[in-house]
């Protein structure tokens, strides 16, 4: 069975946003842009495929068009493909805009009858607001002619009488072969059949005849299906309920046993992994685990879901237990060096470990950064997302903490001999300065909204030593920091 | 009697301690200079002041540097606690800011046992616990002279004098370097009380 959807792109669009009037997709080809996909009103116009946009513009005033998107078309297709599985488990791709379904063992679920079946195809797909053209034929070859040039169903072993009448183009070959056989006067596949084989091999090359007989079920032509994207998920169910939690630890060691047995084939990692446990009164729980890093190792995940697990209200009872891994990455399969030390990954369990007590976005590391600001010299970033980075350096001496500008009562341009900050009274002895540090003019920042600053390091005779900036251009001191 | 400040410092390994004081900061950082590996720092997320990594560089390594933002003190003590049993971190340094018990001061000590790292205590004057190894008061000091100079002052220690010192970091070698023991530097005689 061949599934051809004819306006797949604009469809796909309409569905999101639907338009009245003539509606084009443009694709940038070369220097133009060409039309690439229309719907029906646009083709009632008079516009086809491959027009330049500007011409489809000048005939049509109130088209409305928008650029295409090549790769979320093709992410639809997926989409449909895996939908189709409901109809059969062997469904393929059928170049940009089809699909290709072997129906062949599952006829029989809709009485045997194709029709039934593609009567409820049709109708799903044009509630969908898709446009279907659906050919079932014993081939694959002769159910995409049908599909593309003579929508129907060819019965078991007609296909050579279904296919007789039908233009060469249905066979899939070569635009050029086509229209050489055009110029022969060949035009329908009967035609074609009725020519000897030796002439048309020598002078079309070996492709029509293979597509020919690709289409007649002479050759062979597989369905290759999709790949089934690799599912990290398992469960069990218990005769009896468990309601210890050591019970439970022993459940999910078990299911993350083969978790990690299938994260291993593939050479993943999980990131985060999700535990539901469900009780008998069908009320379900979970406990939500984030790694540090991936990790596909029994031993190293199983303790961090203890804390998890001590929370959870077991009820009457839980019977169902489900562990997926949400969130996967690539994790290589590493030989064990000799040159590491045992201590390595301790670091990123304990981070796990804390990250289940006050969330793993709250475990964070500096990185530099580059600007002349304070409070922007470096960034502050979840630990378990980034690696360390260096060097730091700095150029001029800069205090270990910083805190928000806190204003002190002084004038003048250079520091104050007296002042009172945070309820002491201090006197300056030394004030290394001034640094002038100019705002980021491109950066909208609230706290720069005074203009230029100039810091001065001062040191008091009271001992603190601080940090504290003048800004010329609206007068005024404040404390940024504190050396040590 | 002169007590060394190498006897003293780094304070033992495998205990919590103590330390108060304006310069609490600088000498939390001086040990984390001092001890190497990785350090974690434990503070409320809710404080509008915050380490600067830039400045800290004379001391340690940034890269090294692990900051975990609580909730509340609660949650503070329990994520040091794990962090002092995992082990897998030289040195834990919390920020606490209500006085602690003597149970969760000796569940910290137990836990700094068990995984053999340094705990640190930053906590305002007059907070402190009875299970605490040491405790240290520092405040910077100016001097015509130098301008990183601190002074360090044990107050409490279970196996050991107290003294007080007046030293100063040294970012090339990551040494503390003892200026003299306090009170005996001229000017500021009798300033250690």
């Amino acid at each position: 069975m061949s599934l051809w959807f004819p306006r797949l792109a604009s469809d796909r669009v309409l569905r999101a946003q639907p338009v009245d009037g003539p509606f084009a997709l443009t694709l940038r080809q070369g220097n133009t842009e060409r039309l690439y996909c229309l719907n029906p009103a646009g083709l009632r116009q008079g516009l086809t495929p491959g027009m330049p946009a500007s011409d489809a513009r000048a005939f049509c005033p109130d088209l409305q068009s928008r650029p295409a998107e090549l790769s979320r078309d093709t992410r639809f297709l997926h989409a449909l493909a895996r939908w189709a599985g409901r109809y059969c488990p062997w469904v393929g791709l059928d170049g940009r805009d089809g699909l290709v379904l072997d129906v062949s063992g599952t006829v029989h679920l809709w009485g045997g009858q194709e029709s039934a079946m593609i009567a409820d195809m049709r109708q799903r797909l044009t509630r969908a607001g898709l446009a279907v053209r659906i050919g079932v034929a014993d081939t694959r070859g002769a159910a995409w002619a049908l599909a593309h040039y003579a929508e129907g169903i060819a019965p078991p072993g007609a296909a050579s009488e279904t296919l007789k009448p039908l233009p060469v183009e249905a066979l899939r070959i070569e635009a050029k072969a086509a229209l050489a056989l055009q110029r022969l006067g060949v035009r329908s596949i009967g035609d074609l059949m009725a020519l000897p084989r030796g002439t048309v091999s020598r002078r079309l090359g070996p492709g029509v005849l293979m597509r020919l007989d690709q289409a007649l079920g002479a050759r062979g032509e597989q369905v290759s299906p999709l790949a089934e994207p690799p599912h990290y998920g398992v469960r069990m169910t218990l005769p009896d309920p468990i309601g210890l939690s050591a019970d439970v630890m022993a459940g999910a060691k078990r299911l993350l046993e083969r978790l990690c047995a299938r994260l291993k084939e593939n050479e993943m990692g999980a990131r985060v992994l999700c535990l539901t446990l469900r009780r008998v009164d069908q009320e379900s729980q979970q406990v939500e685990l984030r790694l540090a890093r991936p990790l596909r190792d029994v031993a190293r995940i199983l303790p961090f879901f203890e804390r998890g697990v001590g929370q959870v209200d077991a009820g009457y009872g839980i019977d169902l237990l489900r562990l997926e891994a949400t969130q996967v990455e690539p994790l290589p399969t590493e030989q064990i060096a000799h040159m590491r030390g045992p201590e390595d990954g301790a670091l990123e369990d304990l981070i796990t470990r804390l990250g289940t007590r006050i969330g793993l976005e709250n475990i964070q590391r500096f990185l530099p950064a580059d600007s002349h600001i304070p409070e922007r010299s470096f960034l502050i970033a979840p630990a378990a997302w980034s690696r360390a980075q260096g060097p730091w350096v700095a150029l001029r001496p800069r205090p270990v903490q910083l805190f928000a500008p806190e204003p002190i009562g002084a004038t003048g341009a250079r520091p104050p001999r007296h002042f009172r900050w945070r309820r002491m009274a201090l006197t300056t002895q030394r004030a290394t300065g001034p640094e002038r540090i100019a705002p980021e003019w491109w950066l909208e920042d609230d706290g720069w909204r005074r203009g230029l600053r100039d810091y001065w390091k001062v040191d008091t005779a009271q001992g603190r030593r601080l940090w504290l900036f003048h800004t010329p251009q609206d007068p005024g001191w404040f404390v940024q920091g504190e050396f040590a | 009697m002169t007590a060394r400040l190498t006897d003293q410092f780094p304070p033992r390994r495998g205990r919590t301690h103590e330390v108060q004081g304006p310069g609490a900061i600088g000498f939390a950082l001086a040990l984390a200079g001092r001890l190497g590996g990785v350090v974690l720092w434990v503070m409320q997320g809710w404080q509008g002041r915050q380490l600067n990594p830039v400045g800290a560089a004379e001391y340690l390594d940034p890269q090294r540097l692990l900051i975990a933002r609580t909730r509340d003190e609660a949650e503070t003590l329990a994520v040091a606690e794990e962090a002092l049993r995992a082990g897998a971190v030289t040195l834990v340094v919390m920020e606490l800011t209500q006085p602690l018990g003597l149970t969760p001061g000796r569940r910290l000590q137990l836990a700094a046992e068990t995984g053999r790292s340094t705990g640190l205590c930053l906590m305002p004057e007059g907070v402190g616990s009875n299970a605490a190894e040491t405790r240290w008061y520092t405040a910077p000091v100016f001097d015509a002279a130098d301008s990183t100079l601190m002074r360090w002052e044990i107050t409490k220690n279970k196996s050991g004098t107290l003294a007080a010192w007046d030293v100063r970091w040294d970012a090339e070698t990551h040494r503390v370097i003892v200026v003299s023991e306090a009170g005996e530097r001229p000017g500021v005689a009798g300033a250690a009380g």
